[in-house]
C-alpha cells in the first residue's frame, strides 16, 4: 500500500532523513518508532504530500507523491502533532468544512459526519466550539477529521501524545479497531504503545532506519540471549556455582533477598535452549529449594535503547 | 468551484465570529458616517452662499452640481480610509492558517492552492462588500432629497472602482499575509506598503515630469478618481485587474514555496 525507497530530505546541509526505505502492507498498522528529532514528522510530512523530498520516492496506493499529489491526498487522512483545528467553529462545521475540502459528496456528507463522530465518540460534542474542548477531545476531533473521507491510508503524527492515561487507552483502542479497512501509519516515542498497538515498527534514528520487524521479533533478536529469574534457597556461592554447571548457561547473577534466606539469580543462557526443566532438577537434587522461576524477555524500550544507542556509537566514530 | 466555495464559506464564518469584523465594520461606518454629513453640510452651504451671492449682484444662479460633488468627495475619503482597515480584514489570512497549523490540513487536502487563495480572496472581497453596504443608504437620502434627482451612474461607478480598489489592495494584503505567522506583523507591514502606495500617488499628482506621469497611470489611488466622476475607463480596468492579478500570484508563489522552504 505504501512503498518508501531511498528516501532523503535535506535541509541545508542537514539530512533530516537519509535513505529511508520500508514497505506497508494493505490493513496493517506500522508503527514508527524513534526519539524526538529523528526523521518521523519529516517523513509523514513527505507522505502527505506536505513536503517534498530530496531525494527518492515514495508511493501511496500505487500513486506518487510527487507527480500525483492530488491522488495520493484523496487517499490519505491526516493528523499532525498538534490537531489541525479552527478553535471559534463547532465541531460540526468545522467536519463539514474538513469534508467538503476532502471531496466528500454533499449528498453523503452529514452521513459520514454522523458515522466519524460517533466513531470517535463526540456527538454529544457536535454543537461546542472546538476552542472549549478539552485537550483529549481536541484529539479526538483531529482523529474524525482525518477519517471523515474514509481514506485507505491513515498518517498519526503522535496521536496519544498529551492524553491522559484513559484517553491514551481509548485512543489506541480506536486505532486498532480502524485496522483491516485502513492502513495505518503512527509515529510515537513511547514504547509500550507500539507493542500494543502495532504489527510492525520502524525504528528510526537520526534520519536512519535502524530495524524492521514485529515487536516480539525485534526484542528476540536483539536479545543475543535468553534470560532465566529464579529463586531459591541455599547459601548464595554454593547455588551459583551448580546452576554454572549446567550446559547451556552463560553467566549468573545473584542477589540476596531482603527478609528471606532465599536469594535470587538472573541466568543468562544461550539463545533457544531451554534449559529451565535441568535447572529446576539441579536445585531441587542439590538439596534446595526452589522458589520462583519465570523466563524475562527484554522490553521494547530496552530494545529500543540498544539500537539507538548503538547508532549514536557508530556516528561517534 | 465547489472547493473555492468551501472555502469562502468557512472564511466568512471565521470572519463573522471573530470581534475584529465587527470592530472593522463599526469603526468604518462612524468614520464613513461623519465624513457623509459633513460632505453633504458643506456642499448644501456653498451652493446656499452662491446662490446668496447671484441674488444680491445680480446675474444667474451659478450651476453647482451637489449630489454629483458628495458623491465624488466622499468615495474619494472612503477610498482613503479603507486604507486602514483592509490591512484588518487580510491579516489573518494566511498567518493565522499557518500559526495555528491549520496550514498544514489545507496542504494536505485534495484542494489546489489556487482554490484556497480564490476562496480567501474572495472571502475577503465580500466582507468588504458587506462593509460598503451600509453607506448606500447616505446615497438614498441624498437622491429622496435632491431636485432635479441625482444621477444614479456615478454613484454606482464610484462602487465600482471601490470594489476593484478594494480587490486589488486585498491581494497585496494576502500576499502579505503569507509572508509571516503573526497578524500583527502582517498587519503592519500591509498598512505600511499601502501608505507608500498612497505617497507614490500624491508625488505623482504634481504632474509635469514625464516619470511623474508614468507614476501617475500606475498608480492605484489615482485610477480611482475617474470611477467617482462616474468615468469607466478601460486602462483603469487593466491597471486594476493586472494588480490583483499580479497580487494573487505573487500569494501563489509564495504559498508553493512554504513548502520548499519548511
Amino acid at each position: 500500500m505504501i512503498e518508501v525507497e531511498q528516501l532523503t530530505k535535506r535541509y541545508g546541509s542537514v539530512k533530516a532523513i537519509d535513505g529511508v526505505s520500508f514497505r506497508v502492507e494493505k490493513g496493517e498498522i506500522l508503527g514508527f518508532l524513534g526519539p524526538n528529532g529523528a526523521g518521523k514528522t519529516t517523513t509523514m510530512r513527505i507522505l502527505t504530500c506536505f513536503l517534498p523530498a530530496t531525494e527518492g520516492t515514495a508511493r501511496v496506493a500505487g500513486f506518487d507523491v510527487f507527480n500525483q499529489p492530488m491522488e495520493v491526498k484523496r487517499r490519505i487522512g491526516y493528523l499532525p502533532e498538534n490537531p489541525p483545528l479552527y478553535n471559534e467553529m463547532t465541531v460540526d462545521s468545522y467536519l463539514d468544512f474538513v469534508a467538503r475540502i476532502k471531496g466528500v459528496d454533499s449528498g453523503e456528507r452529514k452521513k459520514r459526519i454522523g458515522e466519524v463522530k460517533e466513531k470517535v465518540s463526540i456527538q454529544k460534542e457536535s454543537q461546542t466550539l472546538i476552542k472549549n474542548l478539552s485537550k483529549g477531545y481536541k484529539q479526538r476531533v483531529g482523529l474524525a477529521q482525518a477519517l471523515v473521507h474514509d481514506p485507505e491510508v491513515l498518517i498519526l503524527d503522535e496521536p496519544t501524545v498529551g492524553l491522559d492515561p484513559n484517553q491514551i487507552i481509548e485512543v489506541r483502542e480506536l486505532i486498532k479497531s480502524l485496522s483491516g479497512n485502513h492502513t495505518i501509519i503512527l509515529s510515537t516515542h513511547i514504547l509500550p504503545e507500539v507493542g500494543m498497538t502495532c504489527q510492525r515498527v520502524v525504528i528510526i534514528a537520526q534520519g536512519k532506519i535502524a530495524a524492521v520487524d514485529t515487536p516480539e521479533n525485534l526484542t528476540r533478536q536483539l536479545q543475543g540471549s535468553d534470560r532465566i529469574y529464579l529463586e531459591a534457597t541455599g547459601p548464595e556461592g554454593t547455588v551459583a556455582g551448580k546452576i554454572k554447571e549446567i550446559e547451556g548457561v552463560l553467566r549468573v547473577e545473584s542477589q540476596k533477598l531482603d527478609g528471606s534466606e532465599a536469594c535470587s539469580y538472573s541466568v543468562e543462557t544461550e539463545l533457544k535452549k531451554d534449559v529451565r526443566s535441568r535447572l529446576a532438577r539441579k536445585i531441587v537434587e542439590s538439596g534446595f529449594d526452589l522458589l520462583e522461576m519465570r523466563t524475562i524477555s527484554m522490553s521494547l524500550e530496552e530494545v529500543f535503547l540498544q539500537l539507538t544507542t548503538k547508532e549514536e556509537g557508530v556516528h561517534g566514530k | 468551484m465547489k472547493n473555492i466555495l468551501a472555502v469562502l464559506q468557512k472564511e466568512l464564518k471565521t470572519f463573522f465570529v471573530s470581534p475584529i469584523a465587527y470592530v472593522v465594520l463599526t469603526v468604518f461606518l462612524i468614520i464613513a458616517g461623519y465624513f457623509f454629513y459633513n460632505i453633504v453640510t458643506i456642499f448644501i452651504e456653498r451652493s446656499m452662499m452662491a446662490m446668496m451671492q447671484s441674488q444680491q449682484f445680480g446675474g444667474p444662479p451659478p450651476a453647482m452640481d451637489v449630489p454629483a460633488l458628495v458623491t465624488r468627495n466622499f468615495s474619494g475619503v472612503t477610498s482613503t480610509v479603507i486604507l486602514f482597515m483592509l490591512p484588518m480584514i487580510t491579516m489573518a489570512s494566511f498567518a493565522d492558517e499557518k500559526r495555528r497549523g491549520t496550514m498544514e490540513l489545507l496542504l494536505t487536502s485534495p484542494i489546489t492552492n489556487l482554490q484556497v487563495i480564490l476562496g480567501k480572496f474572495l472571502a475577503s472581497l465580500t466582507f468588504f462588500a458587506v462593509m460598503l453596504l451600509p453607506t448606500m443608504i447616505y446615497y438614498t437620502f441624498v437622491f429622496v432629497y435632491s431636485s432635479p434627482k441625482m444621477t444614479l451612474g456615478p454613484v454606482l461607478s464610484s462602487y465600482l472602482g471601490l470594489l476593484l480598489l478594494g480587490g486589488s489592495l486585498i491581494s497585496l494584503g494576502l500576499f502579505i499575509s503569507t509572508l509571516t505567522e503573526n497578524q500583527i506583523v502582517a498587519a503592519s507591514i500591509t498598512f505600511g506598503a499601502f501608505l507608500i502606495l498612497w505617497v507614490i500617488d500624491l508625488a505623482a499628482r504634481g504632474g509635469g515630469t514625464v516619470a511623474q506621469e508614468i507614476v501617475s497611470y500606475l498608480s492605484i489611488l489615482n485610477h480611482f478618481e475617474d470611477f467617482s466622476k462616474g468615468v469607466i475607463d478601460t486602462a483603469s480596468l487593466v491597471v486594476y485587474g493586472s494588480f490583483i492579478f499580479l497580487g494573487l500570484f505573487l500569494t501563489y508563489r509564495s504559498i508553493d514555496s512554504l513548502r520548499w522552504r519548511q
